[in-house]
Formats: C-alpha cells, structure tokens, sequence
C-alpha cells in the first residue's frame, strides 16, 4: 500500500459536506495515488459507496472506530 | 459517471428550505453533475447581498422543536446555506440565476444580489437552458 497523499478531515460535518470537501481535495490528487477520508456522518457510508461508484474512483479501505468512519480513496 | 444535469427551481426563502438546496445542488456538483438553479419570490429575495447572512426563519412546520433543533445544527458549527452553495460552485458546473420576474415584482436590480448570483433569465430560458434536466422545485 502507498503513501496517502491527502488526507481529508471531515468529522463533524454533516451530509453532503464530507462528499463535497473530497470532490474538492481530490482535484488536487494525481490518478492512482490515495485520499484519506475521516468523517462522524453516519451517511457517509453510503454516501461513499454512491460517489466512488459514479465517479469511478476506487474505496480500497474503509474502517470505523468509535465513531469516526475512515475511507482510503484511489484516486481514478 | 452520472452525469444527467439537475435544475432547481428555488421559490421559498426560508433558512430549512434554502439548506435543502444547497445540500441537493452541492451534492449533484460532488457527483460531477451540471446543476442549474433559478430563484423566484422569496428564494431570490434570500440572495439579495444586504441580507443573505440574515436570519430567515423556518418553514411553518418546524415549529419550536424543529427550531431548537436547527439551532444546535448551527450551534454545532453546520456551514450556512449560502457557503454550502459557495462551496459547491467552487466544484464546478453550477450556475445560479434570477427570475427576471421576480426581480421586478421584488424591485431587485443585479447589483442589489450577491455575487453567487450569475445573471438574470426569463422562464423561457431556464427551461432551454435546464434541457432533459431533473427539474427540483423547492
């Protein structure tokens, strides 16, 4: 597994900011490399499983711990 | 990519209905969807730039137990309506234009809205320019 390039900190923030601020960083990502994403909104999981499927980019990890909702992005 | 436009129709002024948009047009810009969103009456009358940091109240039903409780939201730091959709312009592919009928029953000129406002259009051109758009009236 490679470096995280960028890590976005979305706790805290409620629907459709944790969305939005990724689509923002990951303008900034180069193709393939990874976006970590930290969110408490529970929607977010599906919201994640929505977004990566209709922008082709790729969630290659996705853990949760009290709480907080952690997703590794692959960039497209 | 899903990438069918969106067109909103955003005619209520209220802060809970104003939110409601930005969450659907800011959620569309993240899915790389074109939206288009035309204000009437009282949703335009929001976007005037002396006012959009305004209080302006909740649709009739919240009630007080809904105002509490979008008072802790805010409380809590929830960004207002109007960054949410600063933010979604921001993506990309989101435009926002007055209702010119509006502007003149409200006596609004463009230098009287904010800058997140993009023009002015007749009905005729939202429709053309919304094309197979969903259409969202709010």
């Amino acid at each position: 597994m490679s470096a995280i390039h960028t890590t976005v900190d979305a706790k805290g923030l409620s629907c459709p900011m944790p969305i939005v601020k990724t689509a923002q960083a990951v303008k900034n990502v180069p193709a393939g490399e990874l976006i970590e994403v930290l969110a408490t909104d529970p929607g977010s999981v599906k919201d994640f499983a929505a977004w990566t499927r209709s922008t082709g980019n790729a969630i290659v990890e996705q853990t949760e711990d009290e709480g907080v909702y952690r997703f590794v992005i692959k960039r497209a | 990519m899903d990438d069918k436009p969106l067109a909103i129709v955003l005619f209520s002024g209220t802060d809970d209905k104003l939110n409601a948009a930005a969450v659907m047009a800011s959620g569309a810009a993240a899915l790389g969807r074109p939206v288009h969103i035309f204000l009437q009456y009282w949703g335009l009358d929001a976007f005037r730039a002396d006012r959009i940091e305004d209080d302006h109240g909740l649709a009739a039903e919240a009630g007080a137990e809904g105002k509490a409780a979008v008072d802790a939201l805010r409380a809590e730091g929830q960004a207002p309506w109007y960054e949410t959709l600063a933010m979604a312009k921001e993506l990309g592919g989101v435009e926002i234009q007055a209702c010119s009928l509006s502007m003149d029953v409200l006596k609004i000129t463009e230098d009287d809205l904010h800058d997140l406002v993009d023009g002015t259009e007749g009905v005729t051109a939202f429709y053309l320019a919304a094309g197979d758009a969903q259409i969202l009236f709010i």
